[in-house]
């Protein structure tokens, strides 16, 4: 095996000098009954050559990853510069370890530290942690510390939230004592109903909203706080676009107390779902209730500035059951490279590329609302996805167009909801040239006519 | 003598934040192809952002580079050498793998895509599942969690789940204790508290396994649910009377939840499903070489009986083969499926860390079914000979055999006032990263050293000389050890004051007042 140094000769003369006679012996300890007595039932060893063979054939299996594409729903194709990739493969950043050792580990230390300073000035924040495992487990635990911080055990969540975010908050609550409830969106509007938010009250310890939202509009959570805080609940907003930073106005600024986003929009491809890096940013005041790392300033006995682990009694090595989290580990190497990536990209090139989404994607819906019998359902105004009504079944339409087009054009809202059969969620970014969008327009107006 | 490193220049780099100039840019896009629409129009103007994103760096490509070619070099990592943390398994992580992950097939692929257009993602979930299920024996399997944790998690919701269906709400409500022994790790009561667990602790004995009559004690209420069990244990020792153990929690009523997190001592060798164990997480991170990444991601499957099956997490990734047109032979399919009643539903968005999964299924192949023992037998003798070569200078707690991890304790060295934080600190100066330190927690002074198969022997040596060094200059010259590290480019940080007064970020009114104190 060609990972392991020592050969075969080296591994029998340390037995040796060690004074034990065989490999098996190694394993005394292990009751003789319960050692496996014959060969796993695992594919014998593949070679470099054959590795890359069978995974390049497997890849072939998707085509969807080499189409055309207006998908987005919680995942989105950005552009990712070189320099990301070809720095996070440095194997100083890949190789190490969760920096517990900060003499040896300032490398990853400032690079969170600048990652959670990042985190603090898209979001409008005081303070950001060094990460979560992605944007879904992020709500969720956003939901646990609202209980925490206002130790009251409601909590109202806007039903136009993504819906597999609102599953797992579901499911890291149920044992918690936590009621979560949803509340409406308007039909016209697309957005959470101000109105509808009786529930709201001395009880609830937050209203969490999605902005944009998971039809791609754009909450008012400025409106929303103030409803929120009323009644002294907390605002969760939740992004899982994070790329509307650069255009919208930051959460922080509008009111909210606790906001996560889904950070894969800075630098991180889609890789079928994860991994994915969760940003978590809060108030000041809350920093001894925020769950996860934190990376702060410190100062050698020279006076020397480094960063080092912090805060670390809210941990689950230190607090054990009493935790503000179970999580043990961030999404170092992801977080690293959305640093990389918004470091890169800067506050012009971030503002640049969430303006080219908005444009296109507006574009796109002009041109896809002018389709006769197509229309925009939502009134609300959008970043870059919006929900598109098709005359007839949205899923059948989806299916022909990837088939006979090899566009894949967008999500039927019939995943989530079969009450919406005929409607799809568009999304365009940076990526999707005009030619892209025209092909997506010609496409479903030929196939429904 | 120190023979593995010498000293040499350490470049300096302040915060981005300070190479930061106005005017400089790091990224090029294509024209603006679309008519463009007034921004007002589309957003209205209160929804917009007003701060220009004030504070962000505005630097070039170049400044990128250099910036993080700079402060990388100040991290230690595997592919430097020996990283012997304790249970935290840092073995090789093979660059093919790498190059696996980045194929575009795989890396381009939006998670919402249609399943029939995703099938070779799909059929790699479920290769992944079949092995992982065959290396553990227990053949319910999700590979959704994100980390260890997070498995860990999952595991206590689905015995949780489960006692709530066989018992019924009203008489489950009476199982809410959660064993767990004095050594586990502190993610165990951690997961156990968010599921509704109320955490008892069971003692260790003096060999260092699992007290049987401390456990039959705290089984005797009827209210057990279950048990936290590491095997082999934090303190490297095999729990030998796994089997009995199981037998105890099982007639009382409770299920196994084992912690995987060291299984690197066990694949192909022996597996949880054979021991009685009912549900397990593994580390893809620890035990499948996934890269840690400086702290992620990870990814934690959790694997268990059939009996627990039907409440893992959906959607749970399939096969149904539909029939050829030759109607002779089958052609694989692949779904999701979302129809199970009893699961305790999501623990993540989509489908887990899939780019985790792929360098896993590339480990595993790359293995094959006699690599994978034979990695497991040269973890265990590296750790073995590490055991045997450097009892004679440390105090090594237990007598038992370990297995892929040893702990030893400051005990001799403390006498004269070196410490085990001082060892480590002063095992940096050798060029080495420092063992698991104070864990685990029963271990007054714990070294906790797991060396990995991916360490040869010149590097074994070489730490064991370093480790004998450090003895010996903690007998003779103590204050050496105490102000280790000695030849990095910081000392030893102040952490007191850092979590008294947290400064968590940059902020631009701050880094004149810094810029005197950092170099």
């Amino acid at each position: 095996m060609r990972y392991i140094p020592n050969s075969p000769d080296e591994r029998a003369e340390m037995l040796r000098q060690i004074g034990v006679s065989s490999m098996e012996n190694l394993f005394d300890s292990i009751p003789a009954d319960l050692r496996l007595q014959r060969s796993l039932n695992v594919p014998t060893a593949l070679s470099e050559l054959e590795l890359l063979k069978k995974f390049e054939t497997t890849a072939t299996r998707n085509p969807a990853a080499g189409r055309i594409s207006f998908l987005g729903a919680g995942a989105y194709s950005h552009y990712i510069p070189t320099v990301v990739d070809s720095l996070i493969s440095r194997s100083e950043f890949f190789t190490a370890y969760t920096p517990y050792q900060p003499e040896i580990s300032q490398g990853t230390l400032q690079a969170i530290f600048e990652f959670q300073t990042l985190v603090c000035q898209l979001t409008g924040m005081d303070i950001a942690n060094a990460s979560m495992y992605d944007g879904s487990t992020a709500m969720a635990e956003a939901v646990l510390m609202a209980e925490r911080v206002t130790r009251r055990s409601k909590v109202i969540a806007s039903s136009a939230i993504h819906p597999e975010y609102f599953e797992v908050a579901h499911t890291y609550v149920q044992h918690a004592g936590i009621e979560l409830a949803h509340s409406d969106y308007s039909p016209e509007t697309g957005t959470t109903l101000a109105d509808a938010l009786t529930d709201l009250d001395d009880k609830t310890a937050a209203l969490v909203v999605q902005s944009p939202n998971f039809f791609g509009c754009i909450e008012d959570v400025q409106a929303l706080a103030d409803k929120a805080h009323e009644v002294g609940a907390l605002l969760i907003v939740v992004v899982t676009e994070a790329m509307s930073f650069g255009l919208l106005k930051s959460p922080g600024a509008c009111g909210a107390d606790i906001v996560v986003a889904e950070g894969q929009s800075f630098g991180v491809p889609l890789s079928f779902g994860g991994p994915y890096v969760g940003l978590f940013a809060t108030r000041e005041k809350y920093a001894r209730q925020i769950p996860g790392r934190l990376v702060g300033e410190a100062y050698d006995g020279k006076g020397r500035r480094g960063f080092v682990l912090t805060l670390a009694t809210r941990e689950q090595h230190i607090r054990r059951e009493k935790a503000t989290s179970n999580i043990c580990t961030n999404e170092g190497l992801i977080a690293l490279a959305a640093t990389i990536y918004l470091e890169t990209m800067g506050p012009r090139g971030i503002e640049a590329v969430a303006k080219h989404c908005a444009q296109k994607a507006h574009y796109a819906a002009r041109k896809i609302g002018a389709i006769e019998g197509f229309s925009l359902p939502f009134s609300a105004p959008f970043f870059n996805e919006f929900v598109v009504r098709a005359p007839g079944d949205a899923n059948s339409l989806l299916k022909k167009l990837a088939n006979e087009k090899g566009i894949d054009g967008g999500i039927a809202l019939s995943r989530y909801d079969a009450n919406r059969p005929n409607e799809f969620l568009v999304c365009a970014t940076e990526t999707n040239t005009r030619e892209q969008i025209d092909a997506l327009v010609d496409g479903i107006e030929s196939l429904s006519h | 003598m120190i023979t593995k490193v010498t000293t040499h220049l350490s470049p300096n780099e302040r915060l981005i934040f300070d190479r930061s100039q106005p005017g400089r840019m790091g990224f090029s896009l294509p024209p603006l192809d679309v008519d463009e629409a007034p921004l007002d129009e589309i957003i209205p103007r209160d929804f917009q952002r007003d701060d220009g994103l004030a504070g962000m760096p505005e630097v070039t490509e170049v400044d990128v580079i250099r910036h993080f070619t700079r402060i990388s070099t100040w991290n230690y990592s595997i592919d430097q050498g020996m990283y012997p943390l304790g249970s935290c398994t840092m073995k090789y992580n093979s660059r093919l793998n790498e190059k696996v992950a980045r194929i575009g097939g795989f890396a381009n692929l939006h998670p919402l895509a249609s399943e029939d257009e995703a099938q070779g993602a799909l059929e790699v979930i479920y290769e992944l599942q079949q092995n992982l299920a065959e290396i553990t024996g227990l053949p319910g399997i999700s590979l959704q969690p994100a980390a260890g944790a997070h498995g860990e998690m999952t595991g206590i919701m689905i015995i949780r789940a489960r006692i709530d269906a066989r018992d019924g709400k009203e008489k489950s409500a009476q199982r809410r204790t959660m064993l767990i022994p004095d050594s586990a790790h502190g993610t165990n009561p951690a997961s156990a508290n968010l599921s509704g667990f109320t955490v008892k602790t069971i003692r260790s004995t003096s060999e260092g396994l699992t007290d049987l009559d401390h456990l039959r004690e705290l089984c005797a209420h009827g209210d057990v649910a279950g048990l936290m069990l590491t095997n082999p244990n934090t303190l490297g020792l095999f729990e030998k009377n796994i089997r009995k153990i199981c037998d105890i929690v099982h007639e009382a009523g409770g299920l196994v939840y084992m912690d995987g997190a060291n299984m690197n001592a066990l694949v192909g060798v022996a597996r949880p499903g054979d021991m009685g164990v009912d549900v397990i997480h593994l580390n893809l991170h620890k035990t499948f070489s996934t890269p840690h990444g400086g702290g992620g991601p990870g990814s934690g499957p959790c694997c268990c009986t059939k009996e627990l099956e039907p409440f893992l997490p959906v959607p749970r990734i399939v096969r149904s083969d539909s029939a050829a047109a030759d109607s002779k032979s089958q052609i694989p399919n692949y779904r999701l499926d979302f129809n199970y009643a009893q699961s305790i539903g999501r623990v993540k968005a989509f489908y887990g860390n899939y780019g985790m999964m792929l360098r896993a299924l590339a480990y595993i192949l790359t293995h094959g079914r006699d690599g994978l023992r034979e990695a497991t037998e040269a973890a265990v003798l590296n750790a073995r000979y590490i055991a045997d070569a450097l009892v004679s200078d440390y105090d090594k707690p237990f007598d038992g055999s370990p297995m892929h991890e040893v702990v030893f304790t400051d005990k001799r060295q403390a006498r004269k006032g070196a410490h085990t934080l001082d060892i480590a600190k002063r095992l940096i100066d050798y060029g080495f990263h420092p063992m698991t330190i104070y864990f685990p927690l029963i271990v007054s002074g714990a070294m906790l050293i797991e060396p990995t198969e991916s360490v040869g022997r010149q590097e074994l040596d070489q730490f064991i000389e370093a480790m004998r060094a450090i003895a010996q200059e903690a007998l003779e010259n103590p204050e050496l050890l105490l102000n280790a590290p000695h030849s990095t480019r910081i000392g030893r940080l102040d952490e007191a004051t850092a979590a008294r007064k947290p400064v968590l970020r940059w902020k631009p009114q701050t880094t004149e007042s810094h810029s005197t104190a950092c170099p």
